[in-house]
């Protein structure tokens, strides 16, 4: 991670996103499922922001919020200083060239009829970022070198290779139209242990070559988000509960959930093991159909007190920089 | 502590069209009575078909074609996959939780049919007895309102739910073996945790003892008193927990440990990744299957067969030509 500035590239205020259900013969909307509500955080440009949390948080549905695919039921999405959230689909378009995105599955994210090269070579044709047929070649063939492919593999099928080179193909793809964020939505759980770092290894140095890029890296594993990101933000139920330094996550989580959280995290150590406070949530995360009054969190919480009940909390920084959705600290 | 299964050369094979698949190869450990074990590796290393040859679960076009399980005392390889004798300790006497909680459960009938199904073949219990002690186990588990869940069906459960399901019919019949093959793998990370920690005290409980099969280090470290780390069909090393993560002597095994981010690491550690893939197990060579990843490898390695297992410790097992004695052994990368 290179020198730090402090320009905002992506700043997110306050969204929602909200999923009607419909029920009956006249397909009533019946209620809402809130699977983001009222998320803020902004990201730096060449900064890595984790987002981190268990399936149904609402970790996917921003990424795709930020890119356009939902339209956000309130709230704004400030990229590059321009409001993306109303923004019509034709002007939308230009800015998804700054916007990529890794997906999680290296099976089913690319097309098994289309060849590698034309995968990776796609979006330049489509926002003609290339002039001749020359330079097209050659750009495709410096983005698999830049993911650390073989060139001469280009005319190759998606299934003449491995998982992690597929994955490869997919970064080679986000890249293609030198974009200045990715969002990375779990790049690397479907892949093998041994292989997640050569991915991890390969984000890591193409944001030090590059002149400005940022991740927002969505996970559910907390050490790989904690190792890869510079701030990490936890999220309960459609809420961020609590956003800091990632060395700081670590070291004095404040927010009961993402105490537990960590817990839950074995570390390949069995004498770290031997000592470390374990949390042991009760019960199951609740539906976003119904989410309970209140903190969401507070029916599982260890540390509820009857007030967690009246009122959602909002985030408030406790330190600089660290900022905590919870009454009790 | 006297010795509850033993397996020794263990050989099981798939016969494929392009050749054959040596999935394990002379596979050989042993697990103690009320003992915690962790079998290690990633896909396709052959830990679960390790584990479904121990139960005889395998199928055309897998056979076993050699060694032994010995289950107190008898070689239960011995015995038909269908025998009476088989039978009564597949499920029983060895029982095995799956990784998927959404497909090992039959959809068309109830958890209670399913649980009770296992009461009444191997306990010989009636109806009632059974239904009796399935709301028990139910409760055990940690599935609230038992009696009146009984008599849901498998898609009313969450996932965490129907994982407890599995391991309250995994344990039904007391049984002096469980092998949880990639328990919580498909499960959220605090309902990992809740259920993890639940087995393990189920196991006390019932006095039994646990395979932990997973890929996953840090549920190892955590849990299991003695590991076992597969590459390709074989176990390259073995050895007490603390003695594998505190000294680990198999190249793979270092290099798995270096390759893993920690949460509690130093800012700024890089990862160092195992270069290049898990080989393809169909018609493999002679030689070490790490080999070309290897970055201790001498010119013994590529010269004679697969390394036999060499004695590096007390209790502590590898198959390495190689002098992994000391960090500074290790040879300059070119």
């Amino acid at each position: 991670m290179n020198q730090k500035n402090n320009n905002v590239i992506l700043e997110v205020k306050d969204l929602k996103m909200y999923f009607p259900v419909m029920r009956g013969l006249l397909r009533r909307k019946v209620a809402d499922i809130k699977a983001v509500d009222g998320v803020s955080f902004n990201l730096k440009s060449d900064e890595t922001l984790g987002l981190v949390g268990e399936s149904g948080c609402g970790k996917t549905t921003i990424g795709r919020c930020i890119l356009g695919l939902y339209r956000a039921t309130g709230g704004q999405i400030i990229f590059d200083g321009k409001n993306i959230t109303s923004m019509p689909e034709k002007k939308l378009r230009g800015i998804r060239r700054e916007i990529a995105l890794i997906f999680q599955d290296p099976y089913s994210s690319l097309d098994p009829r289309q060849s590698a090269g034309s995968i990776v070579g796609e979006p330049l044709k489509i926002h003609q970022m290339v002039m001749s047929r020359r330079e097209y070649k050659d750009r495709v063939e410096e983005l698999f070198r830049t993911v650390g492919l073989d060139p001469s593999m280009i005319d190759r099928f998606p299934h003449e290779f491995s998982g992690g080179q597929r994955q490869r193909i997919g970064v080679a793809r986000a890249l293609a139209c030198d974009p200045s964020l990715i969002i990375c939505d779990e790049p690397i759980s479907a892949l093998d242990v041994s292989i997640q770092a050569q991915i991890i290894n390969l984000l890591e140095e193409l944001q030090d070559r590059a002149r400005e890029l940022s991740y927002l890296f969505i996970a559910h594993d907390l050490s790989v988000v904690r190792h890869i990101s510079d701030r990490v933000a936890v999220m309960y139920l459609g809420h961020v509960v609590e956003i800091c330094k990632s060395r700081v996550l670590y070291e004095k989580p404040l927010h009961p959930y993402t105490r537990a959280l960590l817990s839950a995290v074995p570390i390949a150590d069995p004498f770290v093991e031997e000592t470390r406070e374990r949390i042991i949530l009760k019960g199951e995360v609740p539906s976003p159909l119904n989410p309970p009054p209140g903190c969401p969190f507070h029916p599982r919480c260890f540390m509820a007190v009857p007030e967690c009940s009246q009122s959602v909390p909002t985030l408030r920084e406790v330190s600089p920089g660290h900022e905590v959705a919870c009454i009790r600290v | 502590m006297t010795e509850l299964l033993k397996v020794n050369n263990l050989v099981t094979q798939f016969k494929t069209e392009s050749g054959i698949v040596k999935a394990v190869n002379d596979v050989s450990y042993y697990l103690n009575e009320l003992e915690i074990i962790g079998l290690v590796g990633e896909s396709g290393c052959g830990k679960s078909v390790s584990q479904l040859s121990v139960m005889q679960l395998i199928n055309a076009p897998g056979e076993i074609t050699g060694g032994e399980v010995i289950f107190e005392g008898k070689n239960i390889l011995k015995y038909r996959p269908h025998s009476p004798q088989m039978r009564a300790i597949r499920g029983a006497r060895i029982a095995m939780i799956f990784q998927e909680p959404m497909t090992s459960l039959n959809p068309v009938l109830t958890i209670g049919q399913q649980l009770t199904e296992m009461l009444v073949l191997h306990l010989n219990m009636n109806p009632e007895a059974a239904r009796k002690r399935a709301i028990e186990l139910l409760g055990m588990v940690g599935i609230p309102a038992a009696e009146r869940r009984i008599d849901d069906y498998p898609h009313n459960f969450s996932g965490g739910m129907r994982q407890r399901v599995m391991i309250a019919m995994g344990l039904s019949c007391n049984p002096r073996i469980l092998i949880a093959d990639e328990p919580t793998t498909a499960l959220d990370v605090t309902t990992q945790a809740q259920l993890l920690e639940m087995m393990k005290d189920m196991v006390e409980h019932f006095r039994a003892s646990l395979i932990i099969v997973t890929h996953n280090l840090g549920v190892v470290a955590r849990y299991a008193k003695r590991i076992y780390i597969m590459y390709a069909g074989r176990i390259v090393e073995s050895g007490t927990t603390k003695d594998i993560f505190s000294k680990p002597r198999h190249p793979y095994t270092m290099g798995l440990l270096k390759c893993i981010p920690r949460l509690d690491e130093e800012e700024g550690r890089k990862l160092v990744p195992i270069e290049g893939l898990p080989p393809n197990l169909i018609n493999m060579p002679p030689t070490c299957a790490f080999l070309p990843r290897c970055s201790w490898k001498i010119d013994r390695c590529y010269k004679e067969p697969w390394p036999e297992i060499t004695t590096v410790g007390d209790n502590h097992y590898i198959r390495c030509y190689a002098d992994t004695s000391d960090v500074k052994n290790e040879p300059e990368k070119q």
